[in-house]
């Protein structure tokens, strides 16, 4: 039993009759499982609408009112979903708590960071008075910002110190789990890499399961020991990074390598030509199929699901099945 | 006699006012100045891409708002195709901007949304004079639509931008630019706001424009990675200045000055085995209010001796850097 356990989550969005859509719904995750133990560090990444955030956000209840879902989050063995999306509020942030993207630019103006962290802490009765406010002082110390600091307003902090502050935020209920989207997209490289020394060492110095949702391959493969790729609202492939990056077994995820430029690469940076299918339609065969370079004729109308192709490495291609040599 | 270069500027100032409250001015509060841009001189050639590296608030877009002449610069000069634009006033650079345009950051706000792919492309033809005919407009936007990478022109004409993906957006974005025929593009972060798979083919066709097109490139990233892969030559910039420059290769692989050192250290690499120690440092950038005195590096700087106090380095051939045209601006190298 791992500390936290996906298994087959799906989240469809209606749509809005009178759009031009005309109804219907939309498919943003089919079917994505993962597990995570405690102090571990996971990776989430694809491109935009590949359903990384619809992902965590389920995990935390907060899915808009035209959401419905399906499938298991277990928590220590625990389905959190068991009693539908209410019964996760009994979780959320004392178990799983989430640094929204763009959280730095979401804090209250008129209240001081200290009062912001401590607030949620009275709300879930952890602690009151001078005791939460001596503890929202621990905290920023954690996130390494003075205590006093907490005396301050947000519009004092620079941008790195605000996404430190919304950290230490998410920690004010000793969460085990840790989902952030995007931490550090907004942010300098320098200012990048301090949150990213602070999201490594908090998962090991309080054991934090951390779940990084990510479209910068480079930032995952600098703090995580595994990852998912996500496109279309599914996980294709899945292990360790050094897997991932090395042996990749989802032409996706080779392809999406080949685009990012790296400093010393001297192999030319590809884009992958096309854009991902609409989600509110049945796709027929490979989601990736139309921008694959290696679609063979099962391709066309065989759905690929995922299996093993390695020691906790899975893709979902139907190339891994074909024995070795008999492509590229 | 040598041709002169594309652009050329030397010794840019571009300081801007801090508002005072009443009271301040009242209490007769000293009148503060930002130091966007403090005596940055470089010079770009024709056919050639300059990525202008540096983090937020480092002065890289007052730099191109200023050779833009979007805002007065305080001191020096800029050069376009060897005529002094500095000073010229708005009617007369008129003229002159259609050499001269710029690639904005985010195709999501740039574009119309009530502007057809034709309108918005024609738009800028229409400002300058250009074309004669609605049909000769049709056809330039046509060949410009193609040279951006949207063919077949005819099947974007009639589009809105919200039907087009990000990377079909800032296409668009650049055929604006280039009905015009300009000389020089100024691109402004031009793949942050795009999709992971769509970021290198909009910045090979940048690449493809200066070299077939003959134009000149001022990429302003805070992408490294980004300029380590397309640039000729990067600049790097610190507190509105030039702290190293030259071959791109020679900056990334043999940097001399300490914080383009350091900001190469923490840039991660797509190779989870690359892991390396990064050097962090510690705080944030200075705030351009107030410069420090000698080297503004001083206060952050690993290496850091007396001199580096008081003295203020000029950007020279470092002893280590063997590349013709590698310069640092640090006193130890």
């Amino acid at each position: 039993m791992s500390l936290l356990e996906v298994e087959d989550l799906h989240v469809w969005f209606d749509l809005p009759q009178r759009s031009h859509h005309g109804g219907g719904q939309v498919h943003a995750a089919a079917g994505v499982s993962f597990a995570l133990e405690a102090g571990e560090r996971f990776g989430l990444v694809g491109e935009s609408g590949c359903g990384k955030t619809t992902t965590i956000l389920a995990l935390m209840g907060l899915l808009p009112p035209n959401a419905s879902l399906a499938g298991e989050v277990r928590v220590n063995g625990r389905n959190i979903l068991a009693g539908g999306e209410d019964s996760v509020r009994a979780h959320r942030w004392t178990d799983i708590a989430m640094v929204f993207q763009g959280a730095m630019n979401a804090l209250n103006p008129v209240k001081k960071i200290g009062w912001q962290i401590a607030e949620p802490m009275a709300f879930h009765g952890i602690a009151h008075g001078a005791a939460a406010r001596r503890r929202a002082g621990e905290l920023l110390e954690m996130v390494g910002i003075p205590a006093a600091a907490g005396e301050r307003y947000p519009h004092e902090f620079s941008g790195g110190m605000r996404q430190r502050a919304s950290i230490a935020m998410a920690l004010a209920c000793d969460p085990k789990i840790l989902l952030a989207d995007e931490p550090t997209t907004a942010l300098d490289v320098m200012v990048q890499a301090q949150i990213l020394d602070l999201l490594t060492r908090l998962s090991d110095e309080l054991g934090l399961a951390l779940v990084l949702v990510t479209h910068d391959l480079p930032v995952v493969a600098q703090v995580c020991e595994r990852a998912a790729v996500m496109y279309a609202g599914e996980i294709v492939e899945s292990g360790p990074m050094e897997e991932l990056y090395h042996s990749p077994r989802h032409p996706y995820t080779r392809l999406l390598f080949a685009a990012t430029p790296d400093l010393y690469g001297e192999d030319d940076v590809v884009s992958i030509p096309g854009t991902p299918p609409r989600l509110d339609r049945e796709l027929a065969g490979c989601p990736f199929r139309p921008r694959c370079d290696s679609a063979f004729a099962p391709c066309m109308d065989e759905r690929p699901v995922l299996l093993p192709v390695g020691a906790g490495h899975e893709a979902a291609c139907h190339l891994t099945r074909q024995p070795a040599g008999e492509h590229q | 006699m040598s041709e002169a270069p594309l652009l050329q500027v030397d010794n840019l100032v571009t300081h801007y006012p801090v508002r005072r409250s009443l009271t301040g001015r009242l209490a007769r509060e000293p009148r503060l100045q930002v130091h966007a841009v403090d005596g940055v001189s470089f010079s770009l050639a024709r056919g050639e891409m300059l990525a202008l590296v540096g983090e937020s608030g480092c002065g890289k877009t007052s730099t191109a708002q200023t050779i833009l002449r979007m805002v007065n610069s305080t001191a020096g000069t800029i050069r376009l195709n060897g005529t002094d634009i500095t000073r010229l006033s708005q009617p007369q650079m008129r003229p002159l901007r259609r050499k001269l345009q710029m690639i904005y950051q985010d195709p999501y706000e740039s574009l119309d949304p009530r502007f057809r792919v034709q309108d918005a492309v024609a738009e800028p033809m229409l400002v300058h004079g250009i074309g004669r005919s609605r049909a000769e407009r049709r056809d330039l936007v046509i060949s410009a639509l193609e040279r951006a990478g949207l063919a077949p022109a005819e099947q974007f004409l009639e589009r809105y931008p919200h039907e087009l993906s990000g990377g079909q957006r800032q296409r668009v974005t650049i055929a604006a630019a280039l009905v015009l025929g300009p000389d020089l593009l100024l691109a402004d972060e031009p793949v942050s706001m795009l999709d992971v798979s769509v970021r290198a083919g909009v910045l090979s066709l940048l690449d493809g424009l200066r070299r077939d097109g003959d134009m000149g490139i001022l990429m302003i990233t805070h992408d490294l990675s980004t300029a380590a892969h397309f640039a000729d030559r990067i600049a790097v910039m610190y507190l509105g200045r030039i702290v190293e420059q030259g071959p791109a290769r020679d900056v990334v692989r043999n940097p001399q000055h300490p914080y383009t050192r350091a900001l190469l250290s923490v840039v991660p690499h797509r190779d989870p085995r690359q892991r390396s120690t990064p050097q962090i440092l510690q705080g944030e950038t200075p705030n351009p209010v107030d410069v420090p005195p000698g080297c503004r590096f001083h206060p952050r700087c690993p290496i850091a001796e007396d001199r580096c106090r008081r003295e203020d380095p000029v950007l020279r051939p470092p002893a280590a850097a063997a590349a013709a045209g590698h310069e640092a601006a640090c006193l130890l190298a």
